[in-house]
C-alpha cells in the first residue's frame, strides 16, 4: 500500500515515504551531482522532519542513514509516494 | 634517497576524518594553503610499527571525484598526483562512518577504483552500536578487497592497528592492482555500495536516535531561533567580556617591552621605529588575539557539535534575500567581533560566489575596532540625555550606527550577488551531521593553528605596512619651530587626502588621523590625540580628549565622521586576509574601492544633510 506520487515538497513532515523518480532535467549541473552524493536515487527511503523556521523553508530529509537539507526548490524535482504507516 | 611515504587520508565530510588523523599523527602537524586555492594543506607526521616515518596528509572531505567544491577538486587532483605542491601518496587510508555505510561506501568504492594500497577505517563503530548498528568488518573485507580496521578515533581505538596495516602496504613493493580507474557512474556506484552495506550489516535495531531527539528541539519553529539567538548572545557575552583582562595584559605587556627597548636604545630613528613603528603598530593588532581565539573557540566548537549546519539550517530564508544563504550567518555574525576572523570562517562556504560575497560585505559588520572611534565621538557631541522611557540618546545613535551597518551588508550583498560576483548556486545543500560532544585536543589543534595564522600575518604583512606609516610619519625630520605633522611625507599625504575630505566636512586633523588609521580604524583614536597633544598648549593640559574635539569640530564634522567610518576599509588586516582568501590582489582593491566610495557618499550625505539643519 502505497500513496500517491507526489513531489517531497509536498510531504507531510515524519511521513516515510520512498522516492519514486527524480527530475535531474529540472536540477542544475551541481544540485543534481550535491543530490547523487547524499545518495538521492529512486527506491531510497526518504522522510521529511524538519522546516526552516522562516518562510518553512529550507526542508530537512532523512535519505537513507542521512539528515540532509535541502531548499523546497530543490525538493520540488524529487518525486515520492508515502508508504502505508 | 627517496621522500618519506606519503598517505593520503580521504572520506566523507563528517566522517571523523580529521579526528583520526589527529589521533594518527598528535601536535605533530603543519597548516599551509596548497598554491593557488584557498584550501588548507593539513600534514602530519607518524611513525609506522617498524620505526620507520610516514608522512600522512589530511585530505577536505569529499563525497566523490567529481568535484563541486574547491575543496573536492584538491582531494580529486591529490589522489591523481595532479595537485601542484602535492607528490602523489603511495598509500590511502579511506575513512568511512561505520553508520552511515550506504554512503560512504560509494567514494570509498570509486577511491578502491584508484588502485593504490588502501586501508580501510571503519570509524565511530561505537556510535553506530549506540544507534542499534552490528556490522561485520570482516565481511566488509572481503566485499571490499582491502583491510578494513574498526576505530574509534576519539578514543584511539584502532589506531595502532590502521599503523600496522599501513606499515604492511608500505613495505610490500608497491603493486597496482588491475584498477579498472574510478568510476564516474555515481548511480551504479551508489546502488553497489548500498549492496555491500546491506551485506556488512549483520543486526539492526531501530532505537531512538540523540540527533533525531536533539534536532527535535534545536530545529523547532519556535524553540530553535530562540536558541540560536540564546547561543549568539552567549557568544558575544564571552568574545567582550572575556578577552578584557588578557587583551588587558598583551597590551601592557607589549607597551612594557616597548618601553623597555626604548630606554635601552640611544634616542635615534632605530629607537623611533622600534618603538613608535613596531610595537606601537603591531601592538595595536595583537590586541585582537584574545578577541579572535575565543570568538575561532566558539567556532569550532559549534562546528565540532554538529551545530553550525543547523544555525545554517534555520536562518538560510532569511538570508536567501539578501542574495546569500546560511552558510554565511556564522561568518557574518562573527565579523561584529572582527571581520578577520570573520573571513576565515567563510571557508565552510562550499559555493565559491557565496562565499565572495560573504568576504566582500563582512568589513560592514561593526567590528569591535570601531568602538573606541564610535564611543570617543558620541561622548563628544551627542548630549547624554533620554529621549524615551529608558531610551538615551547616545545609546540610540550608537545602535543606529550596528544597524546601518547591517543594512548596507544586507543591501551590498543582494547587490552584489546580482552584479559583479553573479552565477552563485542559489541553493543550500547540506548534511546535517550527528550531534557529537567536541573534544578537547580537536579544539586545542584548532585553536592553535588559527593563532599561528593570526600571528604570522601579525608579523609580515601588518609589520611591514607599520613600518611605512612609520616611515612616512617620520621623514623628512622636522627642523627647529617645525612641525613634524606639518614636515613629513604623511603630513604632505594628509594635506592631499585634506582636498578630497573638505567637501564632506572632513577638517585637516581628521585628514592627519585617516592614514595610520589604515592600519586599524581604532588608531584613528590614537592619532587625534596625538595631533591634539602636540598641538595643545599648557593651560588646556587638563582637557580631555572629548572636550578638545567639541571645541573644534562642527556637530556636522561629527556626525560625517560617524558615517564614515560604518564603511570605510580602514584595517590592515582586512584588507590582508582578503587577500590571502580570494587568492590575489583584485578583489581586496575592489573591496577597498566600493568602501571607500560609500564611506565618501555616506559622510557627505551626513554632512550636509546636517548642515542644512544649522548644525554646521
Amino acid at each position: 500500500m502505497t500513496g500517491p506520487i507526489i513531489p517531497l515538497d509536498q510531504l507531510k513532515l515524519g511521513t516515510r515515504a520512498r522516492i519514486t523518480a527524480i527530475d535531474w532535467a529540472a536540477l542544475g549541473e551541481s544540485e543534481a551531482c550535491r543530490l547523487r552524493h547524499f545518495g538521492f536515487d529512486e527506491g531510497v527511503s526518504i522522510q521529511p522532519l524538519h522546516l526552516g523556521p522562516f518562510g518553512r523553508d529550507p526542508l530537512a530529509v532523512r535519505v537513507g542513514r542521512m539528515t540532509v537539507a535541502i531548499r523546497k526548490a530543490q525538493a520540488r524535482a524529487v518525486k515520492v509516494a508515502a508508504e502505508a504507516a | 634517497m627517496n621522500p618519506v611515504p606519503l598517505v593520503a587520508v580521504a572520506g566523507n565530510p563528517n566522517a571523523g576524518k580529521s579526528a583520526l588523523f589527529n589521533a594518527l599523527t598528535g601536535a605533530r602537524q603543519k597548516v599551509g594553503n596548497y598554491p593557488g586555492v584557498t584550501v588548507e594543506r593539513h600534514v602530519g607526521k607518524a611513525v609506522l610499527p617498524d620505526g620507520s616515518p610516514v608522512e600522512l596528509v589530511d585530505l577536505p572531505g569529499a563525497y566523490g571525484l567529481d568535484p563541486s567544491s574547491p575543496d573536492e577538486r584538491v582531494t580529486r587532483d591529490v589522489l591523481l598526483g595532479k595537485q601542484k605542491g602535492e607528490r602523489l601518496p603511495q598509500a590511502l587510508l579511506i575513512v568511512v562512518d561505520a553508520s552511515n555505510l550506504d554512503n560512504h561506501l560509494r567514494f570509498t568504492l570509486q577511491l578502491i577504483g584508484l588502485g593504490l594500497p588502501t586501508v580501510v577505517a571503519l570509524n565511530m563503530v561505537d556510535l553506530a552500536k549506540r544507534d542499534g548498528l552490528e556490522l561485520d568488518a570482516r565481511r566488509l573485507e572481503q566485499e571490499l578487497g582491502v583491510p578494513v580496521v574498526e576505530t574509534v578515533a576519539v578514543r584511539k581505538r584502532g589506531i595502532a592497528e590502521v599503523m600496522e596495516r599501513l606499515g604492511g602496504l608500505l613495505l610490500e613493493p608497491r603493486k597496482l592492482r588491475a584498477g579498472e580507474g574510478p568510476t564516474h557512474d555515481l548511480l551504479q556506484l551508489q546502488r553497489k555500495a548500498r549492496e555491500i552495506a546491506m551485506n556488512a550489516i549483520l543486526r539492526e535495531t531501530p532505537v531512538r536516535r540523540i540527533t533525531h531527539q536533539l534536532d527535535g528541539v534545536l530545529l523547532h519553529p519556535v524553540a530553535g531561533p530562540i536558541i540560536l539567538a540564546a547561543v549568539m548572545f552567549l557568544m558575544f557575552q564571552a568574545v567582550f567580556s572575556w578577552s578584557v583582562v588578557p587583551a588587558d595584559a598583551l597590551q601592557a605587556a607589549t607597551l612594557s617591552v616597548g618601553n623597555w627597548v626604548g630606554n635601552a636604545l640611544a634616542d635615534s630613528w632605530l629607537r623611533s621605529l622600534i618603538v613608535d613603528g613596531i610595537f606601537a603598530g603591531v601592538g595595536a593588532v595583537i590586541v585582537f588575539l584574545p578577541q579572535i581565539l575565543i570568538l575561532f573557540l566558539f567556532i569550532l566548537v559549534l562546528e565540532s557539535t554538529g551545530y553550525m549546519v543547523r544555525a545554517a539550517f534555520i536562518m538560510d530564508r532569511l538570508m536567501s534575500h539578501a542574495g546569500l544563504s546560511g552558510r554565511a550567518f556564522i561568518p557574518l555574525l562573527s565579523s561584529f567581533a572582527c571581520a578577520v576572523p570573520g573571513i576565515m570562517a567563510t571557508r565552510t562556504i562550499d559555493d565559491e560566489k557565496d562565499r565572495l560575497t560573504t568576504i566582500l560585505v563582512a568589513p560592514l559588520m561593526t567590528c569591535s575596532a570601531r568602538l573606541p572611534v564610535y564611543t570617543l565621538i558620541i561622548g563628544a557631541f551627542i548630549p547624554a540625555i533620554t529621549v524615551g522611557p529608558g531610551i538615551g540618546l547616545q545609546g540610540l545613535i550608537l545602535f543606529g550606527l550596528y544597524i546601518s551597518g547591517i543594512a548596507s551588508a544586507l543591501l551590498a550583498s543582494l547587490v552584489l550577488s546580482r552584479t559583479v560576483v553573479k552565477g552563485g548556486d542559489g541553493h543550500f545543500m547540506m548534511e546535517l551531521p550527528k550531534y557529537q560532544l567536541p573534544r578537547l585536543a580537536d579544539v586545542a589543534i584548532g585553536l592553535w593553528q588559527r593563532a599561528m595564522i593570526f600571528l604570522k600575518r601579525a608579523g609580515t604583512i601588518i609589520l611591514a605596512t607599520t613600518i611605512i606609516l612609520w616611515a612616512l610619519a617620520s621623514f623628512p625630520q622636522a627642523g627647529p619651530g617645525e612641525k613634524q605633522s606639518d614636515v613629513s611625507i604623511a603630513g604632505h599625504i594628509a594635506d592631499g587626502i585634506h582636498a578630497v575630505v573638505a567637501p564632506i566636512g572632513f577638517n585637516k586633523d581628521i585628514s592627519m588621523a585617516l592614514l595610520p588609521a589604515m592600519a586599524a580604524r581604532e588608531v584613528a583614536v590614537a592619532a587625534i590625540g596625538t595631533v591634539y597633544s602636540l598641538d595643545s598648549t599648557s593651560d588646556q593640559g587638563a582637557q580631555t580628549l572629548q572636550q578638545r574635539l567639541t571645541g573644534r569640530w562642527s556637530l556636522a564634522t561629527a556626525l560625517a565622521f560617524l558615517a564614515w567610518f560604518v564603511f570605510a576599509p580602514q584595517c590592515i588586516s582586512t584588507i590582508a586576509v582578503t587577500r590571502r582568501e580570494t587568492n590575489g590582489w583584485r578583489w581586496p582593491l575592489f573591496m577597498v574601492s566600493y568602501l571607500f566610495v560609500l564611506a565618501y557618499v555616506a559622510a557627505g550625505a551626513t554632512y550636509w544633510t546636517a548642515v542644512a539643519f544649522g548644525l554646521g
